[in-house]
């Protein structure tokens, strides 16, 4: 089992500094009664006939950051998916159970899909950047939303920049072509395009899977910054980074929810034997 | 005993080296086969292909004086209406099937359909172009039922090459365009027909290209082949470029069946040279800009 020692590091942050912001979150059930902000119930999700979730409930509060870990194929991008509908682009997908998100079923049918989703922005694992410059690529959520001043999106498109920790390195070439930019340069820019909608929700799958130790550093302090401003849901093959930047960590195992709790409790004195195997590197 | 090579690799080593040389020969023969065509057709047009020729309407009688001018401008009168009705048409089929239409089997018979006619020849298109654009509808043969029949032609090649070039966007700029909250039609709009022009483009150059060499199907819906005018109206009777030649070919004076009709060729093959090369300059031009 592992001790809060044997956590490991964040790379730019102090270590105490960084245990200790979890640490006011304990006990486990005064963490949960933070304000909710979405909330699964029971959700099962059917890829055509093949099952991919069972019955998996959890509760994201408010300024947190919950962790999706578990092995490979075991579900968390299909249930990140389902929190802002992206599954309905694929055919022949089934959902069942509860979503809330502020109280609200997003599965309920009178839901606005483009809607919820430019208050439930999504960080894919590979940075997928348009064709476009920097500025386009920031610009188009609020322009498909319908913002036309240029005042206006030129305001927006700073904001995010900054948010994202990117406008010192591309105030200057703004109408560069993104895809000029380095890969973690890149998902930064996926990042503040997916906060120019100004969600509420940030999902993130695996974003920093593909970069650099030093790129993922800066995306992992950044994670650290947005929760402040935002509710953020990550997926992550990486048990340090879960240790590192979640409140909350939710173990995912084929398909089932096999247990969720406060970051430290779960790495710490996880109650599932499955966990433990896990989080301890034997197997997954 | 050990005299055989032990592994047979340089046996294998001659195969291939062969197997290469005559592939090399294959596409040089092909090269060779077009560069003796074209300079046969240069040969006989030599003398008879000047400003004169292009300037000049048909003559009944003398070959000096016979030119293009209805022919070259009925062509582009006909290649202009076929892009305007193809390309929106084509284009709208191609973003329907490929983000719209859910995967069923009525979209599995439309696919398989447009393939199939993809190879249909294109004087069955004739025939159908006489029967419902120039009796049914009675637009009589003129530049307007001329166009619609080089439509039908074309428009499963539209079609397909247009899947292709969306099918060739990559999904992640799909998932992007749609996780910011954009429709279908703005993700259309704004993400995927700008990734794909290069490829619709040069998909609609080269079945424009085809369009401009047809002339089953103008035969078919009984275009003339010898007009003393350029149509003034898209109802006009008119005369393309290949049935001019074919009208040509036909005729029993040398003067006309060689050089006259040489001189055509040249004009055709300058024309559809010069598509090609906006086809190659698009693809670069705009296929620089994006690298996925
Ligand atoms: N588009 C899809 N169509 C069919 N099955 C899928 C699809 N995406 C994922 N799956 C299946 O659903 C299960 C969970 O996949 P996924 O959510 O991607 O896992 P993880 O993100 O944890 O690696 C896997 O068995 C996978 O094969
Ligand atoms: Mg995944």
């Amino acid at each position: 089992m592992m001790t809060e020692a044997s956590l490991p590091a964040r790379p730019t942050r102090p270590m105490t500094q960084r245990l200790s912001t979890v640490a006011d979150m304990r006990p486990t059930d005064d963490f949960l009664e933070r304000p909710q902000k979405v909330v699964a119930t029971n959700v099962n999700f059917f890829y055509g006939s093949h099952q991919a979730l069972y019955d998996v409930s959890l509760r994201m509060p408010q300024n947190c950051v919950t962790a999706l870990i578990g092995p490979s194929g075991c579900g968390k991008s299909t249930f990140l998916r389902c929190l802002n509908r992206m599954n309905d682009m694929i055919e022949g997908t089934r959902v069942e159970g509860t979503i809330l998100l502020d109280d609200v079923d997003i599965y309920r049918p009178k839901t606005d899909v483009v809607e919820l989703r430019k208050r439930v922005g999504m960080v894919f694992q590979k940075s997928n950047p348009f064709p476009k410059s920097i500025y386009e690529n920031v610009a188009y959520g609020p322009r498909v939303a319908g913002v036309k001043q240029r005042e206006v999106l030129d305001g927006i498109v700073e904001q995010s920049l900054r948010r994202s920790a990117l406008w010192e390195e591309v105030s200057d070439r703004l109408n560069e072509s993104a895809l000029r930019l380095s890969g973690g340069q890149q998902q930064r820019l996926c990042i503040a395009r997916a906060l120019a909608t100004d969600p509420d929700v940030l999902l993130m799958d695996e974003p920093a899977s593909a970069l650099d130790p030093k790129s993922t550093a800066r995306i992992e302090d950044l994670i650290f910054e947005l929760k402040d401003t935002y509710t953020i849901v990550i997926v992550t093959h990486n048990m340090q980074q879960a240790a590192r930047v979640s409140d909350q960590t939710a173990f995912f195992y084929e398909g089932h929810l096999v247990e969720a709790g406060a970051t430290t409790d779960v790495f710490t004195k996880p109650r599932q034997k499955q966990t433990e195997e896990y989080i301890t590197g034997r197997f997954g | 005993m050990s005299s055989l090579p032990r592994n047979g690799r340089p046996y294998a080593k001659l195969a291939s080296q062969l197997f290469a040389y005559a592939c090399a020969a294959c596409a040089f023969s092909s090269v060779a086969i077009l560069v003796l065509l074209l300079s046969q057709m240069l040969r006989f047009a030599w003398g008879w292909l000047d400003w004169q020729f292009i300037t000049s309407f048909d003559s009944q009688l003398s070959p000096d004086k016979a030119g293009v001018r209805a022919a070259l401008v009925g062509s582009i009168y006909l290649i202009a209406l076929t892009t305007l009705f193809s390309v929106p048409i084509g284009v709208g089929s191609a973003i329907y099937l490929e983000e719209y239409a859910q995967r069923s089997r009525w979209r599995g018979i439309v696919q398989t359909n447009i393939a199939n006619l993809a190879g249909v020849p294109s004087i069955v298109y004739g025939i159908l172009g006489l029967g419902l654009f120039v009796r049914g509808m009675q637009m009589g043969a003129g530049v307007l039922a001329g166009a619609l029949t080089l439509t039908l032609v074309v428009l499963p090649i539209v079609i397909l090459a247009s899947q292709e070039a969306l099918r060739a966007v990559p999904s992640t700029i799909r998932q992007a365009s749609y996780a910011l909250g954009a429709t279908r039609w703005q993700t259309v709009w704004h993400q995927l027909l700008p990734a794909a022009l290069p490829g619709i483009m040069t998909g609609v150059i080269l079945a424009l290209s085809r369009a401009l060499g047809e002339a089953a199907p103008l035969v078919a819906i009984g275009a003339a082949g010898f007009v003393m005018f350029t149509p003034r109206g898209i109802n006009d009777s008119f005369t393309a470029l290949p049935l001019q030649i074919y009208n040509w070919t036909e005729n029993a004076n040398d003067d006309f069946r060689i050089h006259v009709a040489a001189a055509g060729i040249i004009v055709l093959m300058v024309m559809l040279i010069c598509l090609n090369a906006t086809a190659v300059f698009l693809r670069y031009r705009f296929g620089k800009r994006i690298h996925w």
